[in-house]
């Protein structure tokens, strides 16, 4: 039991992930690598700020306007030094890396005695592995609440038309490449703040915890959309967090098989493979159509 | 004499092809547009005439020469900004419309065309009466799909979307670029009827690219030859009237 709450826990702090992801991957429609190394970012400038006595909200938000100035770099590489986007997450990932070290000055360090956001007599008094489920869910709400606004609003119909169609988004007179570098900014921001609550949830940051992030965020995104099926944009955002949960839930059920901690990102790829190959397993067998990759069914 | 709508002035444009080569397309190109002018434009393949479009659009950037709108100079100015006052419904229904966003979304994007978008909640509710009475006045059957994505459109249903958001907020210039060519002759002749109708009813000032001389001839009020990167020929209103379809056939023999 105790393992599936934590599972849950663990679901929600990382949802944060996907619904950052999902502003470039769904809707911008590209793979923004940039959150490999902007993940290990956010831990970094948190864990190291709240080890110096940095109050570890303020470590917090130092981590969100880290993330975003990694999204920023990335976003002009890419629309004003016109290198591929794919290409331009790369370089800022792998630069990402040297910073982190130079941050954090070792390649680990732990949080051992100090104040997080979970040191807090309430969320400590909850049972174990509670408190990321109270912290995930708050903080869960807030984001998907605030995306679900940005995204009805004129600014955020532009930028959704942007990703939808660039071409027409210009011809109407939407500045596409501010566009693209704010949603990178946003899903950078977004991811980072999801590294600094997983290194204060588990206590520590490393240098390493950055690799296989993509995948993880991916999962969370498209196993909400294969389980859930055709839903409204809201509804996707919501499905993202659920995805997170399942996918948790999944290598719980894996491990409990007997694998090792050392498989994980193994079978991470794997489990995001199946998953992307649905629609074309679903052709191969002539199974029902249960799968529709982002609402564009006949594009 | 009031100044024209919009004035190119020995406009020089280059185009890079696929293999990276960049050829010179619009070759000391001239042109006055005045206020109401609705112009047909015809020429052979290669002859400018998207060079053209792309060039008053401000998707590519002339090497030489000038471009202004009521005697400013808009020769720098971005796409983006010229979106003010330009707007364009392209060849391809796919190019003109966001596919996973509704009609109706498609419409209220087209409503703040060349206009800073805010962070404030889209005005999507109080629009719909208005939007349904637009989708109606094109007549195929458009006005029943206004919360369908626009994937799931016909292509004549695609265009007349994307005219709809073209014309939605008055623009002083119409760029058609072929935009009936890909649809069947029916849906384009409707298309076509409801073009005209439209440019008539709101005076609009408005160029249509066409492949077909008896559109070139029935539309408008003057129809632009172009060939080589130039203007060969311009017949304004009653030398258009005079013309034949022989006439046109001539300029694209040799």
């Amino acid at each position: 039991m105790n393992l599936i709450v934590s599972s849950i826990g663990q679901g929600l702090l990382w949802a944060l992930l996907g619904l950052g992801l999902y502003l470039t991957f769904r809707i911008l429609n590209f793979a923004d690598m940039t959150v490999e190394g902007t993940f290990p970012l956010g831990a970094a400038v948190a864990v190291t700020a709240i080890s110096r006595g940095v109050d570890p909200y303020i470590a917090t938000f130092l981590a969100l306007l880290a993330g975003m100035t990694a999204g920023l770099v990335t976003g002009l590489l890419y629309t004003k030094g016109k290198i591929p986007v794919l290409l331009a997450g790369i370089l800022t990932m792998t630069g990402i890396y040297s910073v982190n070290l130079r941050i954090m000055g070792k390649s680990n360090i732990s949080l051992l005695g100090k104040k997080t956001i979970f040191s807090n007599t309430f969320l400590e008094s909850l049972p174990q592995y509670f408190d990321s489920i109270v912290v995930g869910i708050i903080v869960i709400a807030i984001i998907t609440i605030l995306l679900i606004f940005f995204l009805n609003t004129d600014y955020g119909q532009g930028f959704i038309a942007t990703g939808d169609n660039p071409t027409m988004a210009r011809s109407i007179g939407i500045h596409t490449d501010s566009m693209v570098i704010v949603g990178l900014m946003v899903s950078n921001g977004l991811v980072a703040v999801c590294g600094s609550l997983i290194a204060q949830s588990n206590g520590y940051a490393d240098i390493n915890m950055g690799i296989g992030t993509i995948v993880i965020a991916l999962a969370s995104i498209i196993i909400g959309e294969v389980v859930f099926g055709e839903l409204s944009l809201n509804q996707r955002l919501v499905a993202i967090t659920l995805g997170s949960i399942i996918y948790r839930l999944i290598l719980l059920a894996v491990l409990q098989l007997g694998f090792s901690t050392n498989d994980l990102n193994l079978i991470s790829s794997i489990v995001l493979a199946i998953c992307m190959m649905i629609p074309q397993l679903e052709n191969m067998f002539h199974l029902k159509k249960t799968f529709v990759k982002g609402g564009r069914a006949n594009d | 004499m009031t100044k024209p709508i919009l004035e190119l002035n020995d406009i020089h444009t280059n185009v890079t092809t696929a293999d990276g080569q960049s050829i010179e397309i619009l070759k000391g190109l001239n042109l006055k547009i005045n206020s109401g002018d609705f112009i047909t434009v015809i020429g052979t393949n290669g002859a400018g005439k998207s060079t053209l479009f792309n060039t008053i659009a401000g998707t590519l950037k002339p090497n030489s020469g000038s471009i202004s709108h009521l005697g400013n100079d808009i020769t720098k100015l971005s796409e983006e900004k010229r979106s003010k006052f330009i707007a364009r419904v392209f060849q391809d229904p796919k190019l003109g419309t966001a596919p996973r966003m509704t009609v109706v979304e498609n419409m209220l994007l087209a409503t703040k065309r060349g206009e800073h978008r805010f962070l404030i909640p889209r005005k999507l509710k109080q629009n719909l009466p208005y939007f349904e009475e637009l989708a109606k006045s094109m007549n195929n059957g458009l006005e029943n799909r206004l919360t369908t994505f626009v994937s799931n459109l016909s292509g004549g249903q695609r265009q007349a979307l994307s005219f709809l958001m073209a014309t939605l907020k008055r623009p002083d210039i119409l760029l058609l670029d072929e935009h009936t060519a890909a649809l069947d002759p029916h849906t384009s002749q409707n298309l076509l009827a409801a073009t005209d109708e439209r440019i008539q009813k709101d005076n609009l000032t408005a160029l249509m690219i066409t492949h077909h001389m008896e559109d070139a001839l029935k539309y408008g009020n003057r129809l632009l030859v172009l060939k080589s990167g130039q203007v060969v020929a311009d017949y304004k209103e009653e030398e258009k009237k005079k013309l034949h379809l022989e006439d046109l056939y001539n300029f694209f023999e040799d």
